[in-house]
């Protein structure tokens, strides 16, 4: 089978599996269909920002809840708010759904629930990392290989 | 003339915006907003319809831009900004005499929140993810004046 062809395929499949298994939605098609030969490099770019924004905030959440005096929810949620927009904007559902959780236990001044929601969407930020990157690096190999990318349904 | 097919359907929506580009290049628009990600997103989007637009980090910032004197004829506002939010800034502007159209874009989707947004003094009001249907939406109003006669078939 044509090497392009194939890694065609798989492109394919990885995309279709992060739509079917609920880690990306509508959203991120919308980001892909945006994507021209004037910003041939956006929906890399906008994913950068996103693993920035969530390392960031992940961190903030970390320290605010590790505090010994007395955690500041106020703050917690501020941040939990922020990540809960940038995943909804770029359709990584599977983090918005956590955060929307999440911000229950803010507001209920929920210590333990904020540490569990903080460990599962580090995780899950963490798979969706690697399934972006991965289909990144499909991409290039299919355009060096002289391919072009599957066209977006 | 295409007229039947891009009636409802979504994946049209890039040849909507096509079609608006010619129109719109003379609006002034302002992104304010202070996630970066959200910028980029916003102003990728309002590209994509050929327009280009400026970006301010809190309402603020989009203050001080009015007060210099540069007028936008669209504004996106962000609703959760630092130093001073959506809802103040909408407020100052329209005490200031500004008619600019202000369109809010927030994550908090309740009803209340997004009716004392409204108040604020909005024309619009969106919840966040902002979507290309969302802007083909707002931009028509901008068109209204010259297109009467196209909206038959809607």
């Amino acid at each position: 089978m044509d090497v392009v062809n194939q890694l065609q395929r798989q492109f394919i499949d990885n995309s279709a599996s992060l739509h079917r298994e609920g880690f990306l939605d509508d959203q991120f098609t919308q980001l892909q269909k945006l994507q021209d030969e004037n910003s041939p490099d956006f929906v890399v770019e906008v994913a950068s920002l996103f693993f920035e924004d969530c390392e960031k905030l992940i961190n903030n959440m970390s320290r605010a809840l590790e505090q010994q005096q007395g955690v500041d929810f106020k703050q917690v949620d501020a941040s939990v708010h922020q990540l809960k927009g940038s995943s909804s904007s770029i359709g990584a559902v599977r983090v918005k759904n956590i955060c929307v959780a999440f911000r229950s236990f803010c507001e209920a001044q929920n210590r333990e629930g904020c540490l569990r929601c903080l460990q599962q969407v580090t995780h899950e930020y963490s798979l969706l990392k690697n399934k972006l990157q991965t289909l990144f690096r499909l991409e290039k190999q299919i355009l060096a290989a002289g391919g072009s990318i599957p066209g977006v349904e | 003339m295409a007229s039947e097919n891009d009636a409802s359907s979504s994946s049209s929506s890039k040849k909507l915006g096509e079609d608006q580009v010619n129109n719109n290049k003379n609006l002034n628009v302002l992104v304010v907003d202070d996630d970066p990600l959200i910028r980029m997103l916003h102003d990728t989007y309002l590209k994509h319809f050929g327009l280009e637009p400026q970006v301010a980090e809190n309402g603020k910032k989009a203050i001080d831009l009015f007060r210099l004197g540069t007028s936008f004829d669209l504004v996106l506002m962000d609703k959760e900004m630092p130093i001073m939010n959506g809802v103040e800034a909408t407020k100052a502007l329209r005490a200031m005499g500004v008619t600019s159209k202000i369109v809010g874009v927030t994550s908090r989707g309740s009803p209340c929140e997004m009716q004392a947004f409204m108040e604020a003094g909005l024309n619009y009001c969106f919840e966040k993810p902002l979507t290309l249907d969302m802007i083909t939406f707002v931009l028509k109003d901008f068109n209204k004046g010259d297109d009467d006669d196209d909206d038959t078939d809607n």
